[in-house]
């Protein structure tokens, strides 16, 4: 079970991201848990000023903008 | 190239008429749609494979602890080069706020940002020459520099929300993009298709708005009242932008359809940079870090400075 964490302020790049991880999932047949994060706090807590960011398993792994298919792809392999 | 695109299709392919409106309308919409798509693709593509994009992680790095000439110098210059989503920008201005970084440094960021990027600036050479990129460029970074100082004197500090201080920037272990050059070109086709699904919409409308302009609009009308003589054309142009919201690239079509007619120059320049840097819904979205007065300051501090760029190249022009 992975746990993903999309940070950002609820603006529509954050929610096509959020999409993206969950078609994925499905796609790989990976069980995940996807939380958004809207609390300003704890985004600027993961070290993200510029969202939307991506958080697996506590370790961010992106940030700044809607990350590339493969790019999400290649989060559900190991 | 592009010209001659236009008028197989508008005058060759649709039979229209190259003296009626309708006509250099079409012609126009089609011109400036082939130009400006070709020039966003090739120029989103070499940034991406020069990387020369900074996140706005590394400027905040850059920027603290510097005397305040010497961050403002560097928060403009990297708000020019740095794009960012507007929906960033609470997380950014609290990152700044919290290195740190003085207020009127982070103001001065926020302006010169939506208003000067990479891809407005190789856009608006293809456009409208080198001579108006430069002007446009250059009171952008006058803009930025001195409204951040303006801003800096009303102590907004006061008018920041009080749990912005509060918040600590954790640590961020990023991680290392894929350098090769294979994942460079990968990254570099992933940023041209994220930016153009961002701009594709707001170019389009304004090339139909410049189009419709340069089509339609009489030119002696445009010279009786917008030629610059009359001094309220500027102030009109920048209230005209406030609601309007585009992007900085989507208001270029526009400006080069008012110019061709004979509007002046320092008129268009308030209209472009009121459109790009001063919207309502990006002071909507900066109300969740500083309360209404400093809102309306920055509003104002910008306005003030718009109409000041305009009248002056009105002036000199």
């Amino acid at each position: 079970m992975k746990t993903f964490k999309v940070l950002g302020g609820g603006c529509r790049n954050c929610e096509v991201t959020a999409r993206a991880i969950e078609q994925a999932a499905r796609e790989a047949g990976v069980e995940i848990r996807l939380e958004k994060v809207t609390d300003m706090a704890e985004i600027l807590g993961h070290g993200v000023m510029s969202t939307p960011g991506v958080v697996l398993d506590g370790q961010v792994i992106h940030s700044g903008g809607v990350p590339a298919p493969d790019q999400v792809r290649a989060w559900m392999q190991g | 190239m592009f010209d001659a695109l236009g008028a197989l299709i508008a005058f060759r392919l649709l039979h229209l008429e190259p003296a009626s409106g309708l006509g250099a309308a079409v012609h126009f919409f089609v011109m400036d749609v082939a130009k400006i798509f070709v020039l966003l693709v090739i120029v989103i593509y070499v940034m991406g494979l020069l990387r020369a994009m900074l996140s706005p992680e590394r400027v905040r790095e850059f920027v603290r602890g510097r005397p305040d000439w010497q961050a403002r110098g560097m928060a403009v210059t990297l708000g020019a080069v740095t794009p960012f989503c507007s929906c960033s920008s609470v997380p950014l201005f609290i990152g700044f706020v919290e290195a740190g970084i003085p207020l009127g440094v982070t103001f001065s960021f926020l302006i010169a940002s939506p208003m000067i990027n990479e891809v407005a600036v190789v856009i608006l050479i293809g456009v409208l020459g080198w001579k108006l990129t430069t002007l446009y460029v250059l009171a952008g970074l006058a803009v930025a520099w001195f409204g951040g100082i303006v801003m800096q004197r009303f102590r907004p500090e006061r008018w920041v929300e009080d749990y912005v201080w509060k918040i600590r920037l954790g640590e961020a272990n990023r991680v290392e993009p894929d350098r090769s050059l294979r994942g460079r070109h990968r990254q570099a086709l992933a940023e041209v298709r994220e930016i153009l699904r961002r701009l594709w919409l707001w170019v389009l409308i304004g090339i139909g708005v410049g189009a419709l302009f340069h089509g339609f609009v009489p030119e002696d009308w445009v010279s009786r009242y917008l030629g610059g003589e009359a001094w309220y054309t500027v102030p009109a142009a920048v209230l005209l932008g406030i609601p309007l919201y585009s992007n900085a690239t989507g208001v270029i079509p526009v400006a080069e359809a008012m110019l061709t007619k004979g509007v002046a120059v320092g008129t268009t320049l308030a209209l472009m940079m009121s459109v790009a840097a001063l919207s309502l819904p990006e002071m909507l979205i900066l109300r969740k870090v500083i309360r209404w007065p400093a809102l309306a300051l920055f509003a104002g501090v910008l306005a003030v400075a718009f109409m000041l760029v305009g009248w002056g190249f009105n002036l000199i022009a």
